[in-house]
């Protein structure tokens, strides 16, 4: 018998496998694509799951219209070199609908996201959504499935959620039902940046120090674009960062750093003391509760 | 956060226990100690255990998860934590303890290869710990740690300690889990100060063995099972139909995780049910292409011959006396609110294949607190009862004891397609 298998390995063959159920198990499924680093990571894990075959599913990304454009051209991208179909869902397009309304033009718009995902998932007829998320990020998602049940309106009940045993994954939905099945869920930070670096994965160029114009409010680094301008009487610096996570521009902050390489992100990431979410997402912060209303109503 | 080592392993294990055994706050301890916790959580607790007026940091704290069980104080499902230490890296199932909660805790069993049983030091061993450790018997987990906790109450007592290790081995006899393959280690401890967890602290001088960090970071976790043979259920079939590529035109692989054994190029193989015989053209794991793959390896493998498979198939090795079995006995523990009634047709699940099944029998169920046997004719939720299943169609399958993967099924509801129940088999007919 040969020696057990590296972390690494150990967890990407069971994201592999986990991948490889939703495909034999549901009819119609979608993989999530934000373009961010988890996302990135689902699609080396998909490659090495299906190639040489094409990916039994599209690639869809929830645009909230507040995007680096970075991030939307390494997206392109991405999409294009892998052969792949992408379906973008524009959170505008919701605007313009009027599914969603926004209290004031300048509101966060990731909460809304749920509400565009929902819409994608019946227009489409997904009965899978494949997500990056990860039980490490957050105090609600220590307790989720690896194939997460979605009533017909897209809820996360915590208490009614099938038991998982085993790498027994059971997907099997009505019409109007749907899972939402995570295989990194057994992955930290840490071991995202590992397979990254080992996998040699390209990331959008935000992920690496860069100097930006930014403002210091509330003890987080705000960065001023159109849609996060400073106010009057802040104080606009210019600060080597770079960003954790990519989503929302309202709603995701960088970290000072000078990390601009895989290697030295990994460094950071070993000796950081902060949370990834309690440091860059700012709407994490606002009840200790936040993350399980937002998954209840929808939300990844 | 402090582990960059590329090359750990993987340990999972579960932790059995209430809150009142300081199960939370051992966890708590352990991520602690460990360096997991970052400041912004810590200083969320730090607020949380001054609105509770504690004057401690309350670590218990930290395994607290949604806000439904915040409320109540007690934590109502499995929540997974993972920590590093340059050597492994652990997954926690962390399951919680009360009585009616048998069915978390098997869930919590079902991907653990070791198991920390918790007592209080005050309190003894209790029913809860004799059901602990029968659950942990009836999922086949092979390494145990009974964690004897709050030694701290009992003013570090060393005779304190030995009398509950005897009394848990006796039981330990009683129940037959002291069996040649599993591995029983004792441990005393205070979660509360830390000692014996990942620092020895200075109070229990007189234990002369590893502490817990140490005993988790050194346990030999090769399954030491019995059944080496190949076992690869088929989850998809590759065919790219590609007709711009000429090497991919007529190209069909079969992908799957090897659930145990090891595969070879040029290694004969044979189709179950169907028997059909081949042998391995090409292993890849993506596109790399290798030459052997072992146990919990996702593989694409491609045949010598064209021959038909499809998902719920299962490669084994040619000379494999193995077949599908359409009846077999197993223990269940059933999950549903809803009770298991004989006469309704439940659907199993199992590897990567599906049959629809009946209950021929109930033969017993088993009282959780007695541990005897009791005649049923019903399950209820958090029920374990002894059940013979006739199949539609065969199953692949093994005797749990010999093969944790194709020796495990669960039961879904064919109304509700929710996961009602989960079964190891004991007997093949």
């Amino acid at each position: 018998m040969k020696n057990k298998l590296s972390h690494l390995d150990w967890l990407e063959s069971e994201a592999i496998h986990i991948m490889r159920e939703v495909a034999g198990q549901c009819s119609n499924p979608v993989l999530l694509f934000s373009g961010g680093k988890d996302s990135l990571c689902l699609l080396r894990i998909a490659e090495k799951a299906f190639r040489p075959g094409r990916f039994p599913f599209p690639l869809m990304h929830i645009d909230t219209g507040h995007n680096y454009p970075e991030v939307i051209n390494f997206r392109d991208k991405k999409t294009q070199e892998l052969g792949e179909r992408l379906i973008v869902a524009s959170l505008e397009d919701s605007m313009r609908k009027g599914t969603v309304v926004l209290k004031t033009p300048d509101e966060p718009r990731n909460k809304y996201q749920s509400i565009t995902l929902l819409e994608a998932i019946e227009e489409n007829e997904f009965d899978c959504c494949i997500g990056g998320a990860r039980r490490d990020e957050e105090k609600a998602r220590a307790k989720e499935r690896i194939m997460s049940f979605r009533d017909e309106f897209g809820q996360w009940d915590p208490k009614n959620q099938r038991p998982e045993l085993w790498n027994l994954y059971n997907a099997k939905v009505h019409k109007g039902e749907n899972i939402r099945s995570f295989p990194i869920s057994n992955w930290t930070e840490m071991d995202v940046w590992q397979y990254i670096e080992r996998e040699n994965l390209e990331l959008p160029s935000i992920y690496f120090a860069h100097e930006r114009d930014i403002v210091k409010r509330n003890g987080a680094i705000v960065p001023i674009t159109e849609v996060t301008p400073p106010t009057p009487d802040e104080k606009i610096e210019n600060m080597m960062v770079r960003f954790r996570t990519v989503g929302d521009i309202t709603c995701t902050a960088p970290v000072a750093s000078s990390a601009d390489s895989i290697e030295k992100i990994i460094m950071e990431t070993a000796s950081t003391v902060i949370t990834e979410r309690g440091e860059t997402r700012l709407d994490d912060q606002v009840s200790e509760a936040s993350m399980e209303q937002r998954k209840k109503e929808g939300y990844f | 956060m402090n582990d960059t080592n590329k090359n750990n392993t993987v340990l999972r294990f579960m932790t059995c226990g209430s809150v009142d055994d300081g199960k939370s706050t051992l966890i708590g301890r352990l991520l602690y100690d460990t360096k997991t916790i970052l400041t912004d959580t810590l200083s969320q607790i730090e607020k949380t255990s001054k609105k509770k007026g504690m004057t401690a940091l309350d670590l218990s704290l930290i395994t607290d998860g949604l806000q439904a069980e915040r409320e109540q104080g007690i934590t109502i499902d499995v929540a997974y934590r993972y920590f590093s230490t340059g050597t492994r890296k652990y997954i926690i199932a962390d399951a919680p303890g009360h009585e009616q909660y048998t069915r978390n805790m098997v869930t919590a069993a079902s991907t653990a290869q070791l198991a920390i049983i918790l007592i209080d030091a005050r309190k003894g061993m209790l029913t809860q710990t004799k059901r602990h450790s029968y659950l942990t018997k009836l999922v086949g987990i092979k390494h145990i740690i009974v964690a004897i906790n709050k030694m701290d109450l009992v003013n570090y007592n060393e005779s304190e300690y030995k009398a509950i290790c005897e009394e848990y081995n006796s039981f330990a006899s009683a129940i037959k889990l002291n069996q040649p393959e599993v591995n029983i280690d004792f441990i005393p401890m205070s979660a509360l100060n830390g000692d014996m967890i990942v620092e020895r602290g200075e109070s229990l001088n007189w234990y002369k063995g590893s502490t817990l960090l140490e005993t988790l970071e050194t346990i030999d976790t090769l399954e030491k099972t019995k059944n080496t043979q190949l076992r690869l259920p088929v989850q998809y079939v590759c065919r790219p139909r590609d007709s711009t590529n000429e090497d991919l035109h007529d190209f069909r692989a079969f992908m799957g995780r090897i659930e145990s054994g090891l595969l070879k190029v040029n290694d004969k193989i044979k189709v179950l049910p169907s028997g059909y015989e081949s042998s391995v053209k090409e292993i890849r794991i993506g596109e790399k292409l290798i030459s052997e793959a072992t146990y919990e390896q996702s593989v694409t493998v491609s045949l010598n011959d064209e021959i038909d498979i499809s998902r719920g198939d299962m490669l084994v090795q040619k000379e494999d006396t193995l077949e599908g079995s359409k009846s077999f006995t197993a223990n269940v523990c059933w999950l549903s609110e809803s009770n298991l009634t004989p006469n309704r047709t439940y659907l199993i699940m199992h590897t990567t294949r599906l049959s629809k099944a009946k209950i021929a029998s109930i033969n017993y169920k088993i009282n959780i607190n007695t541990l005897e046997a009791e005649q049923a004719t019903e399950l209820q939720t958090n029920d374990i009862a002894n059940i013979n299943f006739k199949l539609a169609q065969p199953l692949i399958i093994d005797q749990y004891s010999h093969n944790r993967s194709t020796g495990c099924f669960i039961i879904i509801d064919e109304t509700t397609f929710h996961t009602v129940g989960a079964g190891m088999i004991e007997t093949l007919e």
